[in-house]
């Protein structure tokens, strides 16, 4: 499996993460124009592309393919291991 | 110079001329048989006489791995203006048309992206002062 601290260390990929959180399932295209229009990363398709590349090798993102469309979808499951190296506080109960 | 037609590679003419009247709305403006297939095309009702959109055949060999490679990764063919994106994804959504993305706002303008039968993806827009 890919280093999951360097997939997250890089902000355009991040981002990513970010548009997938708002809206699961994307295609490239679409992953494409939300970098552009809303965050003004103007990547090629190549480079983000690689960046997704990196992101499915830390299992943070999952390709399925549906008839001729591939759709990337998050996976936040591999983030359970930050919380395990490094245990979140105990919520309080509320007062 | 001016541009008066645009086309897109469609698998079959009729199916074509079908989706793009029947479902999307597009008038019927020119068809002469060439021998080899049809010179069709289709126009907006709001602008008869405004671009014309060709539905040429996607018959030479490379035209299906491109087309292939384009829906794959989500990218649109080309695109057409809407009023009002979201009406049209209902509209389309009620009479079968499949969505690889539903209406998003993207800064200036809200895209949606649908399937047109017949191997391409289509982008609707709509410019936000429109």
């Amino acid at each position: 499996m890919g280093d999951l601290y360097k997939a997250l260390s890089d902000p355009t990929r991040r981002t990513i993460l970010d548009e997938l959180a708002d809206r699961d399932g994307q295609t490239l295209f679409e992953i494409c124009s939300r970098l552009i229009m809303k965050h003004g990363i103007g990547a090629s398709r190549q480079a983000i592309s690689q960046h997704l590349d990196v992101l499915e090798e830390a299992a943070l993102v999952r390709t399925e393919r549906s008839g001729r469309y591939k759709f990337h979808y998050l996976d936040t499951t591999p983030l359970h291991e930050i919380a395990e190296r490094w245990p979140l506080p105990q919520k309080e109960p509320d007062r | 110079m001016k541009i008066n037609v645009t086309s897109v590679l469609v698998d079959d003419q009729a199916k074509a001329l079908a989706f793009y009247t029947d479902v999307l709305g597009f008038v019927k403006k020119t068809d002469i048989d060439t021998g080899g297939g049809r010179w069709l095309t289709v126009v907006s009702p709001d602008a008869p006489d405004g671009v014309e959109l060709l539905l040429e055949p996607d018959a030479h060999p490379a035209a299906k791995p491109f087309k292939d490679a384009l829906v794959a990764d989500g990218i649109p063919y080309t695109s057409f203006a809407v009023d009002d994106a979201q009406a049209e994804f209902d509209r389309l959504s009620a009479l079968g048309v499949q969505f690889t993305q539903p209406p998003t706002p993207m800064g200036p303008v809200t895209t949606a992206v649908f399937d047109d039968t017949c191997g391409n993806l289509i982008q609707i827009a709509e410019m936000a002062d429109a």
